[in-house]
């Protein structure tokens, strides 16, 4: 039998493929910001589910890709082409989370996420501090870029993200699903699922435990960097909040708010929170409290995420079934 | 093929393992007995690369292997079980000992298909689970496993690795009493076919003298006798540290 | 010279913050393992209660209403923290590492905008304390008592701490728990309602210093933030659960804020969390850990 995962997803994406036809312009925009978002949460929960390590910096590896994007733009006016631009940012990520994973898997659980914010803090201190490289505070501003040869200068922003840059996401977006699946279900995937459950028998099977964890954690910043790039021009505007640990903090929220021991988990939560945080903010003026209440009831309540929720749901029916038919 | 020569090892001030010196040869099955806190799973660790001595020497196959990392004995073909059952609790039963024949083949940093593809090596993981009894348990978890599965599952593990000299620590210990010497069996007919050498820590001595080649009586630290079961039992320094007789 | 006794005592002052905040997240990480990231939202508490008071009844005597502030906010913040901990922090003890950190950032985003729902989302001043108290003169130079009298209130609230560790009961189970949990629980330690202690004592020594902090800033929404990560730094460099580690923490980052500001303000900011990441690499158990 053929598992739900091999239709339910190309499906999404068949249906994503028509969404600018079916919804609202500002919608489309949200799905974009919440799209770019679950590629990053996908990149974080391979670090987390599979390999067992919550890192609590993983704005910081957002940003850089992020931010390679307006330096290239700042810097490079001549290459601020999409195709260019992309892989530069997937550098720059691999660059970064080499080293901050080199330093990291030195360490695992309430240590390793310790250092991952700490290292995430001098990133941001680096970019607030470094005016006159970075824009400080202030940030830095996302033109349009060129896509495969065609200028959108002068286009409003919205009619390029609702245009052509749509349906590059949607592409990139199913690409990465792709890699992840493959990733987390090969034998790789297995090793690093193996570390997680124990270390000890890991390394007595012959798995270089932290050279593995290294390799997951540079991985998990490339996706987690890509989805940086790609919301810089959803955005217009990057600034170093998104390297601050309250961003790092909302990373692990979609993630479990989605729930991480599902596949798809991080994904649906980063789109969930994207709609969440928005329309908290345009009913009340106390939107945290809205979120920070959403977090506690939900990691008391709720601790597999809206989508284990829903797949313990399922599987108590699908049981419930099969007894009746017995 | 292994040889051990004057190896120490000291926790602080107690000497724990005291110039311990014997070689295992190709093929042979050697048990290595003692009373408790002998040093027994000591040696094992030392010569597993878990612990590191604090002086001699581990040869294997005529290359000093001393202070090579755990991962470095493995590829050159030492592998063990642990007496505390040590598996990969949230995965199923095959897939334990699948991850192990991946590390084996080499498939976790070469291989970019999904899992299903590799069919050769889940029917061999089959297979292995098969020779050890429990095929029928692979799609369980370990935390639903008999005490006795585990062990089984840890030592069809070890095995797995497809080893020279594979390290057994208790294998049968939380094996019902009626079952220990169908699960010897099963071990060490695997062994002997697949022409491994294999050290066994084991109590019983039913067992030492009824599957082992040669027996090594460790005794605080050091190795008191070394010889065919049969003799080495019949020495009074043995008797006296292992069944309490005295001359 | 007069420069360099300026920029020491900045330091100092500086550091007085950092020992009142860090101590308590110190605590609560060595007594419970939980990285408590509502301990800034706790600073935050005591300076809006403080600015408060001072603010509406501190019009005839400024002083003696800014005591009062300083009491009312250690005692809020105190009861915040036991509140925090006896509602959403207990039942979190058998759950993952995870799960614990994200309910306290949760806790966080709760605290801030309560704090948004009680007193608004305007800026409370109370400078009054600082011009009352007015300067000294080093050499050239004028120099505001109200530095030194914060560094009094840290250098007395620490001796206080230390005298509660180490004569009484609750200080040496407290120490007892931090240095082997499960000895402790063997012993006979109840360790439930010391954490509550831990969670209320950590939460008045941040409001505390939160509420000294009012008289030279205003409270503003969001401004637990910095001394929380200032902190963080603090215990990485001291190490969890201890008193000196704090301490020596608080003035090695006080001191090269201090000196760091004039002379390379730059990276004096990356500098000091490079510091910290050196340290969690190479001696995690901080300088002065056991």
């Amino acid at each position: 039998m053929m598992k739900p995962i091999y239709f339910v997803y190309p499906g999404i994406f068949v249906l994503l493929l028509f969404l600018p036809r079916l919804v609202p312009t500002y919608q489309l925009m949200l799905i974009e910001s919440g799209i770019t978002f679950g590629i990053m949460a996908m990149g974080f929960n391979l670090l987390l589910r599979y390999t067992g390590l919550l890192s609590f910096g993983h704005g910081a590896l957002f940003a850089v890709g992020a931010y390679a994007v307006g330096m290239m733009g700042r810097y490079f006016p001549d290459l601020y082409r999409i195709e260019i631009l992309i892989p530069v940012a997937l550098l720059a990520s691999l660059i970064v989370s080499a080293i901050f994973g080199f330093i990291c898997v030195r360490h695992t659980r309430i240590f390793f996420s310790i250092l991952a914010l700490a290292l995430s803090m001098v990133l941001y201190a680096v970019l607030v501090k470094l005016y006159d490289l970075t824009g400080g505070s202030d940030g830095i501003h996302i033109d349009l870029p060129i896509m495969f040869g065609k200028s959108f200068e002068g286009m409003k922003r919205f009619e390029f993200l609702s245009g052509a840059y749509y349906y590059f996401l949607i592409c990139i977006f199913a690409v990465s699903t792709g890699i992840m699946f493959a990733i987390v279900n090969s034998p790789f995937g297995r090793a690093l699922q193996s570390i997680r459950d124990n270390e000890v028998r890991a390394e007595m099977i012959g798995i270089r435990v932290r050279r593995y964890r290294w390799y997951a954690f540079i991985l998990s910043g490339l996706f987690t960097g890509l989805g940086g790039a790609l919301w810089s021009f959803v955005n217009g505007h990057v600034t170093p909040e998104i390297a601050e640990w309250i961003f790092s903090g909302e990373i692990v929220y979609m993630t479990l708010l989605g729930g991480f021991m599902i596949f798809g988990g991080p994904i649906i939560g980063a789109i969930l929170f994207t709609y969440m945080k928005l329309y908290a903010v345009s009913i009340t003026q106390y939107w945290m409290f809205v979120i920070g209440a959403t977090l506690v009831i939900l990691v008391l309540l709720l601790p597999e995420g809206i989508a284990g929720g829903f797949a313990r749901l399922f599987a108590w029916i699908k049981r419930g079934k099969a007894a009746g038919t017995a | 093929m292994l040889t051990v020569k004057d190896l120490i090892k000291d926790f602080g001030r107690a000497r724990i393992i005291n110039s311990a010196e014997f070689e295992v040869k190709e093929d042979e099955i050697v048990s290595l007995v003692g009373p408790n806190g002998a040093g027994k799973t000591t040696l094992v660790n030392l010569i597993s690369g878990h612990i590191m001595p604090t002086s001699g020497k581990i040869e294997f196959f005529g290359r000093d292997i001393t202070y090579d990392s755990p991962y470095r004995r493995i590829k050159s073909g030492i592998a063990r079980n642990f007496q505390i059952t040590n598996l990969f609790e949230d995965s199923t039963v095959l897939d334990n000992v699948r991850t192990c024949l991946f590390s084996v083949y080499g498939k976790i940093n070469k291989g970019i298909f999904p899992v299903r593809h590799y069919k050769s090596i889940t029917q061999e993981a089959i297979e292995i689970l098969d020779v050890f009894g429990i095929a029928d348990i692979k799609d369980l978890l370990p935390p639903s496993l008999s005490e006795g599965d585990k062990k089984i599952l840890d030592t069809a593990m070890a095995f797995a690795l497809k080893s020279r000299f594979l390290l057994l620590d208790e294998p049968t210990s939380g094996v019902a009493t009626g079952d220990k010497f169908k699960v010897m069996d099963t071990i060490v007919s695997a062994i002997k076919r697949e022409k491994m050498a294999c050290m066994i820590i084991e109590h019983d001595m039913d067992i030492v003298s009824d599957y082992s080649d040669r027996v090594l009586v460790l005794s605080e630290g050091e190795v008191i006798a070394d010889g065919k079961p049969k003799e080495v039992m019949e020495q009074d320094n043995v008797k006296e540290i292992l069944f309490g007789v005295t001359a | 010279m007069e420069n360099w006794i300026i920029y020491i005592l900045n330091g100092l002052y500086f550091a007085s913050f950092l020992f009142l905040t860090s101590l308590g997240l110190s605590i609560i990480l060595g007594v419970m393992g939980i990285l408590n990231l509502a301990h800034g939202s706790m600073f935050a508490v005591g300076a809006f209660t403080a600015a408060w008071i001072v603010g509406a009844f501190g019009g005839e005597s400024p002083m003696i209403m800014f005591f009062v502030g300083l009491l009312a906010a250690l005692g809020v913040a105190g009861v915040v923290g036991l509140v925090l901990e006896t509602s959403i922090i207990r039942p979190m003890y058998r759950q993952a590492l995870e799960y614990q950190l994200l309910i306290t950032f949760g806790a966080l985003l709760l605290i801030e905008d309560l704090i948004k729902m009680v007193w608004g989302g305007t800026a409370y001043y109370a400078s009054k304390p600082f011009t009352v108290m007015g300067n000294m003169a080093i050499g050239d130079n004028q120099y505001p008592y109200y530095f030194l009298f914060v560094i009094l209130m840290s250098l007395v609230t620490g001796l206080g701490i230390w005298l509660v560790m180490s004569k009484t009961q609750v200080g040496i189970m407290l120490r007892a728990i931090s240095m082997d949990r499960e000895m402790a629980k063997a012993m006979g330690i109840r360790i439930g309602r010391l954490n509550t202690l831990a969670f209320g004592l950590g939460g008045a020594l941040a409001g505390l210093a939160g509420a000294l902090i009012i008289p030279t800033t205003p409270a503003l929404l969001g401004i637990g933030m910095d001394p929380l990560i200032m902190a963080f730094i603090v215990v990485v460099l001291g190490g969890l659960g201890s008193l000196k580690g704090a301490l020596i923490g608080s003035l090695i980052v006080g001191e090269t804020r201090s000196i760091g500001v004039v002379f390379f303000p730059e990276i004096e900011l990356p500098l000091l969390f490079l510091i910290a990441v050196i340290i969690l690499v190479f001696k995690p158990e901080g300088l002065f850990g056991k």
